[in-house]
């Protein structure tokens, strides 16, 4: 492989997958800071008819 | 009505984890396999990070989350969204419901092959020319329309139906969400195995080196930008009421911008993912038969069915990346599948106050049978390819800047819409966003749309005869925006709040 080609992959793969990987840690974050916002619990009464 | 009930009577995803994983298996489909990488190829190779990701921070995310904030808000599917809207932007919920059932249609078909192809990996079935295989052998290809069945494909056919009917029964929950629970970490798992393998196969380097050597010069052309944009909108799985239909299942409470960066990027890193492999096991090919790789990309039906099998052939342990590449195609399809049919089940239990399982059958045996009758037989794949064009250029395209006008301008929606986001979200929406989803996103869109059209208009889209252009292709697109003109007309039961609806007023059982 090129250098060229090295590079942009490297930053394509910063980008799009460091990306997520933030965007992951900064729900569970947003999630622990506020015990309003539901999560992993059935809502109450929760029946699929 | 309270939450409670509304969710008892609507179905209701049980954790923001199955909503996200769900909307990623909408997002992740046979796109994010087969087109992105050769879209990437063509646009500039490594410069394309460029347009790509341009185009998913200023249209891909903010459409997004425009669907996500209708969805949320007005707790309904699509029409049922639109009308609690605005009473007259229904008609736009029900063209999106009708573009669904199109694509069912035929993306099932694609499904069936992929199942069959998974079998044909372990004998390599197509021998030494994959192409004539697929074309007279697999599908036994006529020209024009004719109703032969090929057996071949409707066995297969009818099991995805079977499969994909049993999942929609089981409702939300037990259904969709358990699905994509099950389907998007073994399809993770199932496609990393194979870019592993495909990495260690020789000129693997070759192929990556072809992806990502930039060409800067590329991204003076519009037409990249334009491509970028195609493959990021289409991808994503925005504009035609999915995931309008899916965040209507989510708690009020519920942190939306922040789950739709991680759809959003997911949707991207698997694309991402995708072209490492393809472009892997391409170099290999290309090396093994001492050509450029330029002379082995292609694209869609062309690089599955025909240049996939090349490779399965000539690879070491070529079966296991045979069962690795069409199991991802099928796991990957069924999702999206599901995702697709949900839209229209969801807006006919709103209207009809129809039971799970009654919807299920009204909206799914027909468009099984349809889909038997046109992609088991001997001219499907000319019938799918002019579908599938028509639809995704004049019907998703087209309803989605018709959404984004009408939500902005015709509404003027977008405040309460970026207020009811930010109430719980993590990202904040500002004025920025309103600039985007009111102003680029509609004329970005529609300057694809209008090269499109003008390439349509100068030549029968790949030379098909006139007739079978008209009918499958403008004569669909057309009927679906008929239909949804017509059926958001129709009244709604006495029991449904529309006009009455208020989305700022909490249950007390949710309180």
């Amino acid at each position: 492989m090129s250098t060229a080609a090295i590079v942009m992959m490297v930053i394509a793969m910063l980008i799009i997958w460091g990306g997520l990987v933030a965007a992951i840690i900064n729900l569970r974050h947003h999630t622990g800071k506020d015990g309003e916002i539901e999560d992993a619990q059935e809502p109450p009464g929760y029946r699929d008819l | 009505m309270s939450d409670t009930a509304t969710e008892k009577r609507r179905g209701a995803f049980s954790s923001r984890a199955v909503f996200i994983m769900a909307a990623i298996g909408s997002a992740v489909g046979l796109g994010n396999i087969w087109r992105f990488p050769y879209v990437a190829y063509e646009g500039g190779g490594g410069a394309f990070v460029i347009p790509y990701i341009v185009a998913l921070l200023v249209a891909g995310l903010p459409f997004l989350l425009m669907d996500y904030a209708l969805g949320h808000r007005f707790r309904g599917s699509a029409p049922l969204a639109f009308a609690r809207l605005r009473r007259w932007a229904e008609g736009i919920g029900w063209w999106q419901v009708a573009i669904c059932v199109a694509i069912a249609v035929y993306y099932a078909a694609v499904i069936a092959w992929s199942v069959r192809y998974t079998g044909f990996s372990l004998s390599k079935a197509w021998g030494d020319d994959p192409e004539t295989f697929l074309m007279e052998d697999f599908l036994q290809r006529s020209p024009g329309v004719s109703f032969d069945i090929v057996p071949g494909v409707l066995v297969p056919l009818a099991l995805v139906w079977l499969v994909t009917i049993a999942i929609m029964a089981l409702g939300v929950q037990r259904g969709v969400g358990r699905t994509a629970a099950i389907f998007i970490p073994v399809l993770l798992l199932a496609f990393t195995a194979l870019v592993v393998q495909a990495l260690l196969l020789p000129g693997a380097a070759t192929g990556l080196d072809a992806l990502f050597t930039p060409n800067w010069a590329a991204l003076t052309e519009p037409a990249v930008w334009g491509s970028a944009l195609g493959q990021i909108f289409f991808s994503l799985s925005v504009g035609f009421g999915i995931m309008i239909t899916y965040s209507s299942y989510v708690g009020r409470k519920n942190d939306m911008t922040g789950s739709g960066l991680v759809v959003g990027l997911s949707n991207s890193g698997f694309e991402l993912l995708a072209g490492i492999g393809v472009f892997a096991a391409l170099g290999f090919l290309a090396q093994a038969n001492d050509v450029a790789v330029t002379e082995v990309v292609a694209s869609g039906i062309g690089l599955a069915f025909v240049v996939f099998p090349t490779i399965i052939s000539e690879a070491p342990a070529g079966s296991l990346l045979g069962v690795l590449f069409f199991g991802s195609l099928v796991l990957a399809g069924i999702t999206s599948l599901v995702s697709i049919l949900e839209v229209v089940i969801s807006a006919v239990r709103d209207k009809f106050e129809l039971t799970r399982v009654r919807a299920t059958l009204l909206v799914t045996v027909p468009a099984a049978v349809v889909s038997l009758a046109f992609f088991s037989t001997s001219s499907g794949l000319s019938v799918l390819d002019i579908v599938d064009h028509f639809v995704n250029q004049y019907g998703i395209l087209l309803v989605a800047v018709v959404s984004t006008l009408a939500v902005a301008w015709g509404a003027r929606a977008l405040p309460t819409l970026s207020a009811h986001l930010n109430k719980h979200g993590s990202l904040r929406l500002g004025r920025w966003w309103h600039v985007l989803v009111g102003i680029v996103i509609p004329v970005a869109l529609t300057y694809v749309l209008v090269q499109q059209l003008l390439l349509d208009l100068r030549e029968p889209y790949e030379g098909y005869p006139t007739w079978m252009l008209a009918v499958f292709g403008w004569g669909v697109a057309i009927v679906a925006l008929v239909f949804g003109l017509i059926a958001g007309r129709t009244r709604w039961r006495a029991g449904t709040e529309v006009d009455g609806y208020d989305p700022e007023r909490v249950p007390e059982e949710a309180a």
